[in-house]
């Protein structure tokens, strides 16, 4: 909402400049968007007075100008067909910028005559959106007056106001704060009744749901037409159309007093009653999600000529005994009742309608006009009887005519309570040092009842409930600047540190990734729904109603469509070989227990040539980040099972990390290209997926004592062993058995060959496990390691049919 | 005699000339072997006579110890001079690049996340967690917004399907539903990681991702809050402002940054307030703790009375205040990403250029970053 400071003074006595009010306004809670401020934008622009005006020589319609200026006389080529000898206009000078065309002005040839400046017209200085030929001044305007001064244009101060403060969405209402605020005083309300000539024919009908209070009056024999040019001009001066003086009227009484009326033009109305009451469609008006199938049962063309379906939540109005629909309470009203300029009689609306049910109008028929936002915010149910004797008072003076009775229907809500208040509230829950006194200074001020501890809020102030908004009026009036700093009380901190068991993981599992030579990568925690099917996700539980676009529609059950994604994009611009991370949630279902922890990595192995080729299998890189990873944060050892990976694993090159038959820590491998293929990215890639959430705490927290250290003098002894297993068996199963064969003196066993061909039967494989082996008390005899390695062997037998290979 | 000063100096010139350690071994053998030049004439010492023993012991022993010490040296020469080559001979080109590393990086929002971490633990804090996907009561009705409220509309909330009780879940709007996890024990069962029910007094900060639909430069529909609440028995705004604008200046690593507090207005927050930070916006950065202009950085205030109650304090016993930052936007003004999209977008290039090293933790005793 904008205003300007000369509306701002018809409330507030004050000597405060633009700049002083917004300063004042920032610092009371309105948050000032900008200044609009024609004294800037329009300095270069004066008055000119056009002396001489001839045809140019080259040029059909353009004329070649003799112009006085504060320049003095300036040769000028116009092209407006209104370019005459005699007349006052404006003039901008070589360098000027103008705002209208977007051009600054420079001192060249116009068909072979130089101008030495420009004459504008009303369009090209932005104060109208079309005009025609060159502004014409009144001739008393002297030369070099300049432009601001010449069409009394001044500052508009443009803002935001929060959704507690509807009665900040009028000039008289940021004056009281203002004047509380010490920018000057607050200029008596001067309303008074306009005592009606005859009885109000016409009967109002209210249904307390739809609308709670309504007042309404006629005013006959007036004359309507285009209002006079002080009331446009404060119109305009905030971006406001003139239309006719009846709407003219409603539209400043709106701004200036956050009072919204309507105007019925009485010889269009049917019948002589008037009804508020509910819709009768069947249209929706609750939604912040997309409206159901429309209905058509009853519907109203309201006046920006569109028409509406009447929702059963939806405040009417109606005329022919409640069956025509005339409007929409608080948000628009009807084409058919319409004013224009030949309306002589009218009835005269000043209703109260329910916030919420405004609202929801609002958002189910898409208008958001001034009276709906005010409505839905909430308008001073007390101004419904001032509100319609300030309009008949301005009608009558400025359309003349005669008023009937007023008629109310309904009652208002009831006032605000009293709230119970402890001055010394303020000091405890401000910080602020303020006197009982001035505390009830700044209450009265804004309008607020003071009685003992008792303090009433205003009609207009339904926001305030408590004694805590009480101490926020003191405490914002008084100024946050005078806020004392105060450090917060020393406490204990947390044994163990600020970050829990898992928080430290993340953080952990973070730098160990980018260590290793990951990127950590965020992406969006919804996917396309496809994609989410495809990754074993894409319930519709966990699919958005409104998602803000189609491809983000869709909780991810998994970050690895969204890395393949970006991997396969880097690709696209030239770079190929992502190493990127995510340490993230992904979602089960809608419930909080849903939600899981993971660490996503992904790499597309295209590293760069290299003179020196290296040559192994990625895959076993990405395993070896993994364990890296399992380590650092402390997971416990984990089995390796091949073949039970989910279908986006490619079925021979993947596999999980168990704890025990149950627990999936985690899945890694090569992506299944049917995957990558749906995704639009090339191959091969890996990735590993694992579950923060499943790894177990550590049972003692507190403990840090690690276990004693062992150091041996004895030198350990390295022996490899050769084992024939059956193809399919894995490497790794030998591993387990063998170091479970002396668990005291075998330290280590790694599996270092694997072969198959010359040399090994069909179906079987060689597979060459080296095991250290340290000596604990005293060196082993020959005998001692043949025992030990009889155990060995009988061990690897046992658990996998492993013969040691002759 | 000559016999020997000959021998000597026939096999010493032989020693100098060998041209190898197998030439050198020959040469041995036939001085010192079993049978060797002057091995046979140390056997002769037994047949002489004592007193030519005496004459001719130590000439032969010398001849003996001067071949034996021309040996030794003539090998040492050729062990370097072979040692010496086959170095020469493993001569690599060292202007080679060594293999291609991976640049690994720390995410800029999670960098920044980990300063704030720095700074509010250092005052006490702790952190606590909560979903994100939550219920109305969460988001929205405990929060003070109440049912339907236009208050609601500002927040551009994702919704997600009516449940069969015609409840709609929601992707958290911001990060303040854990203050009421926080301050509210539930009997249902939740994981560890979800907070669920201090006493007071309270300290915690909630770091998390938070959703609105809303898209541009400066807003992406997925973005990091970091909430703080305080409760205690006598916390009140001077408290707020020292917190705040001691997290500013130790933030942004400057000794003071002028900020400013103006009233706003949050449901859930009585009084409420943003703060402002000084800066200079007149060039294509912004730069904070300079300038003639103000931004707003934080919306803060004292928790609503309501809210506590809802949570079930006592606002006439408990009181403190609650805060909100954005982390990514936090980060952009320290570190300068000009576009909030581009942090999602997951651009190899800009994640290494905007991105930190995993060894750049921040902490308070090295400074932040």
């Amino acid at each position: 909402m904008k205003f300007t400071l000369s509306w701002l003074k018809e409330h507030l006595d004050t000597s405060a400049t633009v700049d002083q009010v917004v300063e004042a306004m920032t610092m009371a809670g309105l948050e000032v968007e900008h200044v609009e401020d024609p004294g800037k934008t329009l300095a270069a622009f004066t008055v000119g007075k056009i002396v001489e005006a001839v045809q140019h020589p080259n040029a059909d319609k353009l004329r070649v100008c003799q112009v006085d200026t504060k320049d003095g006389r300036l040769e000028i080529v116009c092209g407006a067909p209104n370019a005459r000898a005699g007349l006052t206009t404006i003039y901008a000078p070589i360098g000027a910028y103008v705002p209208g065309s977007g051009v600054t002005l420079e001192a060249r040839p116009v068909r072979g005559v130089v101008s030495n400046g420009m004459l504008c017209s009303a369009k090209e200085l932005e104060i109208a959106e079309e005009s025609d030929g060159i502004v014409e001044l009144p001739d008393s305007l002297p030369v070099g007056a300049s432009a601001v001064e010449a069409f009394g244009l001044e500052a508009a101060i443009d803002f935001e106001v929060t959704p507690n403060r509807p009665d900040w969405l009028g000039v008289r209402g940021i004056a009281r704060d203002l004047a509380a605020a010490g920018l000057g005083t607050l200029k008596p309300d001067t309303v008074a009744p306009v005592p009606g000539t005859f009885p109000c024919e016409i009967e109002i009908r209210v249904d307390g749901d739809a609308c709670p209070v309504f007042a309404g009056r006629v005013i006959r024999g007036l004359k309507n037409g285009p209002s006079p040019a002080w009331l446009q001009r404060r119109l305009a001066s905030v971006g406001l159309r003139p239309i006719n003086t009846l709407v003219d009227i409603t539209n400043l009484i709106t701004y200036d007093r956050a009072r919204p009326l309507h105007v019925y033009d009485r010889a269009k109305l049917v019948g002589n009653v008037i009804t508020a009451r509910l819709g009768r469609g069947t249209a929706e008006a609750s939604s912040d999600a997309p409206s159901p199938a429309p209905h058509h049962d009853e519907q109203l063309i309201a006046l920006d000529g569109k028409t509406y379906d009447l929702g059963s939540e939806m405040s009417v109005i109606a005329d022919a005994n409640g069956e025509r629909p005339i409007g929409l309470g608080g948000v628009m009203g009807g084409e058919s009742t319409g004013c224009s300029e030949e309306t002589t009689e009218v009835f005269l609306e000043s209703a109260w309608f329910d916030p919420i049910r405004t609202a929801q109008t609002g958002r189910a028929t898409g208008i958001t006009s001034d009276a709906q936002y005010r409505f839905a915010r909430g308008v001073d149910p007390d101004s419904v009887v001032p509100g319609i004797e300030l309009a008949t008072r301005l009608i009558l003076d400025l359309c003349g005519g005669e008023a009937s009775e007023v008629r109310v229907a309904g009652h208002a809500p009831a006032p605000p309570a009293a709230i119970a208040f402890d001055r010394g509230y303020v000091k405890k829950l401000s910080g602020l040092d303020v006197g009982p006194a001035r505390i009830d200074e700044i209450l009265t001020k804004l309008g607020f009842e003071v009685d003992g501890d008792a303090v009433t809020p205003p009609s207009w102030r339904r926001d305030v409930e408590g004694k805590a908004d009480l101490v926020e009026e003191v405490a914002r009036i008084e100024g946050f600047d005078s806020l004392p700093v105060e450090p917060l009380p020393e406490i204990a901190r947390p044994v163990g540190g600020a970050l829990t068991v898992r928080q430290r993981r993340m953080r952990d599992a973070r730098r160990l990734m980018a260590a290793r030579g990951f990127a950590e990568a965020v992406t969006w925690s919804f996917m396309r729904r496809d994609w989410a099917e495809m990754f074993g996700g894409g319930d519709e539980k966990l699919v958005l109603t409104n998602p803000i676009a189609a491809d983000l529609s869709t909780m991810r059950p998994t970050a690895l469509a969204n890395l393949i994604d970006a991997a396969a994009r880097n690709a696209r611009k030239g770079f190929a070989d992502a190493a990127i991370f995510e340490v993230g949630p992904n979602f089960r279902g809608d419930q909080p227990a849903d939600q899981w922890t993971a660490v996503t990595a992904l790499l597309a192995p295209h590293a760069p040539k290299h003179w020196a080729k290296s040559g192994g299998d990625p895959l076993f890189e990405l395993k070896a980040d993994l364990l890296a990873l399992l380590e650092e944060i402390g997971a416990p050892t984990l089995q390796v099972v091949q073949g039970q990976n989910a279908a986006w694993w490619h079925p021979g090159r993947s596999a999980r990390l168990q704890l025990g038959p149950k627990v999936v820590v985690a899945e890694f491998g090569e992506l299944h290209p049917r995957v990558l293929k749906a995704i639009d990215a090339d191959g091969p890639m890996l990735a590993f997926e694992l579950n923060l959430d499943a790894i177990p705490e550590p049972k003692k927290k507190g403990v840090k004592t690690k276990p004693a250290l062992e150091l041996s003098h004895l030198m350990p002894l390295r022996r490899d062993f050769a084992f024939l297993v059956s193809a399919e068996t894995p490497a790794g199963d030998l591993v387990r058995p063998i170091l479970g064969a002396d668990k005291t003196l075998i330290a280590e066993a790694r599996v270092f060959d694997v072969y198959a061909g010359q040399g090994v039967p069909e179906g079987m494989k060689s597979v060459a496990v080296e095991v250290v082996v340290q000596p604990r008390e005293k060196t082993l005899t020959d005998g001692e390691i043949e025992g030990l390695s009889g155990r060995i062997v009988a061990a690897a037998e046992k658990a996998v049919g492993a013969k040691l290979r002759g | 005699m000559t016999d020997l000063t000959q021998l000597e100096a026939e096999l010493t010139a032989r020693v100098g000339a060998a041209a190898d350690l197998a030439a050198l071994e020959a040469i041995r053998v036939e001085a010192l072997g079993k049978t060797g030049s002057v091995s046979e004439l140390l056997k002769t010492l037994g047949k002489l006579s004592p007193d030519e023993r005496r004459e001719q012991g130590p000439k032969i022993n010398g001849l003996r110890d001067a071949v034996s010490a021309a040996i030794a040296a003539r090998k040492a020469a050729l062990e370097t001079a072979e040692l010496d080559a086959k170095l020469a001979s493993e001569r690599v080109d060292l202007s080679l690049p060594a293999p291609p590393e991976r640049k690994g990086r720390v995410h800029p929002t999670m960098q920044v996340l980990d300063e704030m971490i720095a700074v509010f633990a250092d005052m006490g804090f702790s952190l606590a967690e909560g979903p994100d996907i939550e219920d109305d009561f969460h988001n929205f009705t405990a929060l003070n917004f109440p049912p339907k409220h236009p208050a609601r509309e500002m927040h551009d909330t994702f919704w997600l399907p009516e449940d069969e009780h015609g409840e709609r879940r929601v992707l958290r709007t911001h990060t303040s539903p854990v203050q009421v996890r926080v301050m509210q024990r539930l009997n249902e069962k939740l994981p560890s990681w979800i907070a669920n029910g201090q006493e007071p007094p309270i300290r915690v900060i909630v770091p998390g991702r938070t959703y609105r639909s809303d898209s541009d430069a400066t807003h992406t529909p997925m973005f990091h809050q970091m909430e703080g609440l305080v409760i205690d028995r006598n916390i009140h705004m001077g408290h707020l402002k020292w917190t705040l604008d001691t997290f500013i200046s130790r933030y942004f690593e400057t000794p003071m940054v002028e900020t400013r507090f103006r009233p706003h207005h949050f449901p859930f927050t009585e009084p409420s307030a943003e703060m402002d930070v000084r800066c200079d916006r007149s060039g294509a950065d912004v730069k904070i703790g300079q300038g003639a202009d103000w931004m707003e950085i934080v919306g803060c205030g004292m928790v609503h009375p309501n809210v506590l109650r809802n949570c079930g304090l006592d606002p006439d016993q408990w009181q403190g205040f609650a805060f909100g930052f954005g982390i990514d936007r936090l980060g952009t003004l320290k570190y300068g990403m000009p576009d909030l999209r581009d942090m999602f977008a997951s651009d190899v290039r800009w994640l290494e250029h905007y991105g930190f090293s995993a060894f750049q933790a921040p902490n308070t005793a090295t400074g932040l970053s």
